[in-house]
């Protein structure tokens, strides 16, 4: 390579000014832009879970109205899923580290990669658009005829939804040629740290099952215009088939927003307890299990919803196999600490919480399954705290941990270990105080989405509403934590976790333009530490 | 107090809620020894293997275990296919109705549920049904999916607009149940509630009786009122002169309304009749036009009451 000067010095330096940032081509700016965009939108979203949790401290009217609230359940819900936890951790995270670990200069195709972005903005933009044009009320699922309502909210929303995907496509392509294509000399496949693995079974559903989640947007957005009757019963269309096409997607969606969540998950607690992880090759193949299965299992949305016995049966029954591998990581991920050396930094208590949150988040998934006791549960809290126990237990969780493990890489600079690991213990208490009362109210027989409810729930509201003060109280500490960071002058060294992965051993602190100033040769597995006496 | 609603759950009022209870609790207690063993693990290593000097390595390496690896593959197995049959055999059961059932029509709208009885040709919107007797309901939306859900029986089942979708169910104690709409459904979703009333046989025929004709011994305003919040306009229209989704109905009689189209009309009977057969053709100025055509719904009589009930309000 006959580097040009400029080649050598950190990223963050290459060049300066607005502009080198949003025409950059470098794979690490990128991440740093869908990192600092997704969190400015999780905040978003984590104010309005905020204001109706607070509305719904007593069960009528507090401070909102009915369709305020009905307003803002959807608006979390859209950018949660859509905005920050389906695009999330590939976005930021996967971006910035994916080339580093496998030894690669770039992703395989930079413009695409900064294309992704512009994509994602612009979705963005259009979300914003449609608060601006009334209140979108009809939840992030979009329900037909309900959302076929001519509510023009509700019709950007379904278009920024659309272009979200072609983002996620976009990026998943990406991955998978660069994973394919540009691994260093030596990095194996079964050398690919498991966050890589992950990632890749994470491109493989975002590039097969987002376009019918594009596909079935717009329908909607034709049966709104033109009333073809495709899904509207008044003109002969099936509301239900919306439904099949919405969890076609929806449900591998539920593993792209988990599946990364694994990897981060693996390389956190391998690394803190410098020990090789326990079963490599099962964390590795079950990722890729998991979205085979993942793809034939949607119909378990629809147990109440009008499908035949037969159906719900083999929907039951394959749901049941996704079960199987989940438990298993869970498993290996314990095996991994039984005689380590395990080092409570502020990354492992956020890999751990990953651990007990998603162990609830996957039990109570399996008691979703048993056709009899869905049909008691669906649609209630129960449902509610179970997928926030996978997307922000599970995820955002280890998307946090992620942000910690890798902020010396990215910025080159050390947090305050002490606030840091304060915040992610406010983060576990909040959240699970948050979710867990959710559980017990669920099966009791709450329903979701009540704006006004049977008094005798009011405790259990109550009690969330405390959750997410501290939760919140949390997140921001943490926040601000690793923004202050920033103030202070670059010392973080270049492997600070004694990891084993290219990113720490390889590449400066942080990186060069290119990554590495020579092509690194990996001989050994991402997970290789020395063990005691040898 | 009520033995049989615990932690978890609620109340237990049908045939299902048994075995539903059952397969929740086991599956309950199956999770919380899962839950345990992995807490306390976790727990039990960081604390043991916490790393004492900076420089500490592991001190083993394992990376594979195949007596381990295969039994918490099988065990994790077993159960799930246990629970498979467990959940199957009771969904079968509450899905099939015996033939013996009493047949309900239940239609949904936004945001009330209506019940008609068939064979017993009354008409009501709180669900009445006899005890120890298999009820099926057989339900149908006017607009929206909206979703049945009555907690003590354990049992939902969505409501959807062009097509039938049943659910069926036996009383196992007498009392009031909530019945919750748990699809949402737009604005008053998480007010459109209702109740299963189970009543002994005898009352259930006095009921019927009493129900069959509701009009009888009431004058047609105050039929009218009945009506009000039996066919759910109640949902849209208040009668206290506060603006809902609809117009108010306090002090409009006689009164000259403005439309949407710079036309305005005077409420009177035939004004009134018009707007609830088809409402779309004068729609008030400053409201949507969302409410549902009620052509075929009421019978002649029935509007003639809510005319005179609408009428009554000064
Ligand atoms: C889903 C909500 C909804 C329901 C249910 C509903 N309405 Fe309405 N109604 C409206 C709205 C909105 C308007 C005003 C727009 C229009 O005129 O169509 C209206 C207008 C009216 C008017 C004209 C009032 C005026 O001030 O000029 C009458 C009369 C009326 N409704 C009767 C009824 C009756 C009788 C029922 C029950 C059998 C009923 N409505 C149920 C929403 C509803
Ligand atoms: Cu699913
Ligand atoms: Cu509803």
């Amino acid at each position: 390579m006959t580097a040009h000067v400029h080649d050598n010095i950190n990223y963050l330096k290459t060049s300066k000014g607005l502009k080198s940032w949003l025409t950059t081509v470098d794979h690490k700016r990128i991440g740093l832009m869908y990192l600092a965009s997704i969190l400015v939108f999780f905040i978003t979203g984590g104010l309005y879970a905020l204001l109706f949790r607070l509305e719904l401290w007593t069960p009528n009217k507090d401070f909102l109205s009915v369709d305020q609230y009905n307003n803002f359940f959807t608006m979390h819900g859209v950018i949660m899923v859509f905005l920050v936890v389906v695009p999330g951790i590939p976005g930021a995270l996967g971006n910035f580290v994916l080339p580093l670990q496998i030894g690669a200069k770039d992703l395989a195709f930079p413009k695409l990669n900064l294309t992704s972005l512009y994509l994602y903005w612009l979705g963005a933009i259009l979300a914003v658009i449609s608060l601006l044009a009334g209140h979108a009320d009809s939840g992030w699922t979009f329900y037909a005829p309900y959302s076929l309502s001519k509510n023009p909210a509700v019709m950007w929303m379904l278009t920024a939804a659309f272009l979200l995907g072609f983002s996620s496509i976009l990026t998943g392509l990406n991955f998978i040629v660069t994973i394919h294509k540009m691994r260093a000399p030596g990095m194996t496949w079964f050398r690919m740290p498991l966050f890589i693995w992950a990632l890749y079974a994470t491109a493989i559903m975002q590039v097969f099952a987002t376009p019918v989640l594009g596909i079935t947007l717009i329908l909607m957005l034709v049966e709104n215009f033109f009333h073809i009757g495709i899904f509207d019963p008044a003109l002969g269309g099936d509301p239900i088939l919306m439904q099949h096409f919405f969890w076609f997607y929806s449900h591998p969606a539920v593993y792209i927003i988990v599946v990364p969540a694994f990897g981060i998950a693996s390389e956190l607690i391998a690394t803190f307890s410098k020990k090789e992880i326990f079963g490599y090759k099962f964390i590795a193949f079950s990722s890729v299990a998991i979205t085979v299965i993942g793809f034939l299992v949607w119909g378990h949305h629809m147990f109440v919803a009008g499908q035949s016995e037969v159906a719900d049966t083999i929907f039951s029954f394959l749901t049941f196999f996704t079960a199987i591998p989940s438990a298993i990581k869970v498993f290996n991920w314990t095996t991994t600490l039984y005689k380590g050396s395990i080092e409570l930094r502020t990354p492992m208590l956020y890999g751990l919480q990953v651990l007990f949150n998603f162990t609830i988040g996957g039990l109570t998934g399996i008691i979703l399954a048993i056709l009899s006791v869905d049909i008691h549960l669906h649609d209630t809290y129960f449902v509610v705290s179970h997928f926030h126990y996978v997307a922000m237990g599970t995820t955002m969780i280890a998307f946090i941990g992620g942000i910690h493990y890798w902020w010396p890489k990215m910025t080159g600079r050390m947090y305050n270990e002490v606030v840091g690991k304060f915040a992610s213990l406010l983060v576990f208490v909040g959240f699970n105080t948050v979710f867990f009362p959710q559980l017990i109210m669920g099966s009791q027989g709450s329903p979701r989405r009540y704006y006004h409810y049977l008094p005798d729930f009011q405790i259990f509201h109550q009690i969330s509403t405390i959750g997410i003060i501290i939760l919140a109280v949390g997140l921001f500490t943490a926040l601000i934590n690793l923004l202050m960071s920033l103030r202070r002058a670059p010392d973080a060294p270049q492997n600070p976790w004694g990891a084993r992965t290219l990113e720490w051993e390889f590449a400066e602190t942080p990186p060069v333009l290119f990554n590495f100033k020579e092509t690194p040769v990996v001989t050994h597995g991402p997970y290789e530490f020395a063990k005691e006496g040898a | 107090m009520d033995t049989t609603k615990s932690v978890w759950l609620p109340e237990q009022a049908s045939t299902f809620a048994n075995s539903v209870d059952w397969a929740f609790n086991l599956y309950l207690w199956i999770s919380v020894a899962f839950f345990a063993i992995i807490v306390v693990l976790i727990a039990y290593f960081v604390v043991k293997y916490a790393r004492k000097r900076p420089d500490q390595l592991a001190t083993a390496q394992i990376v594979h275990n195949t007596f381990l690896e295969t039994t918490w593959t099988a065990i994790p197995l077993i159960i799930v296919m246990a629970l498979f049959v467990v959940g199957m055999k009771g969904y079968w059961n509450m899905r099939v109705a015996p033939s013996n059932a009493m047949q309900v029509d239940v239609t949904g709208r936004k945001w009330a549920w209506s019940f008609d009885y068939p064979k017993e040709g009354v008409s009501t919107d709180t669900l009445v049904v006899p005890v120890h007797q298999p009820v099926r309901l057989r339900m149908t939306s006017t607009d929206v999916i909206h979703s049945f859900f009555i907690p003590a029986f354990r049992t939902k089942a969505d409501v959807i607009p062009g097509r039938y979708h049943s659910l069926w169910f036996e009383a196992t104690k007498t009392g009031v149940f909530q019945v919750f709409c748990t699809q949402y459904c737009g604005t008053n979703h998480s007010y459109m509630w209702t109740a299963v009333k189970v009543v002994t046989p005898d009352e259930f025929q006095a009921w019927v009786a009493a129900a069959a004709d509701p009009s009888k011994g009431k004058t047609p305003a105050e039929f009218g009122e009945i009506l009000y919040s039996q066919k759910g306009c109640v949902a849209c229209h208040t009668v206290d002169g506060s603006t809902g989704i609809g117009p108010t109905w306090k002090g409009i009689w006689g009164i000259s309304v403005p439309l949407e189209d710079g036309r305005s009309v005077t409420v009177d009977e035939a004004y009134v009749k018009k707007s609830m057969n088809e409402p779309a053709t004068d729609v008030v100025k400053g409201f949507q036009p969302i409410m549902p055509p009620f052509q075929g719904v009421l019978s002649d009589k029935e509007e003639d009451a809510l005319v005179a009930y609408i009428q009554s309000l000064k």
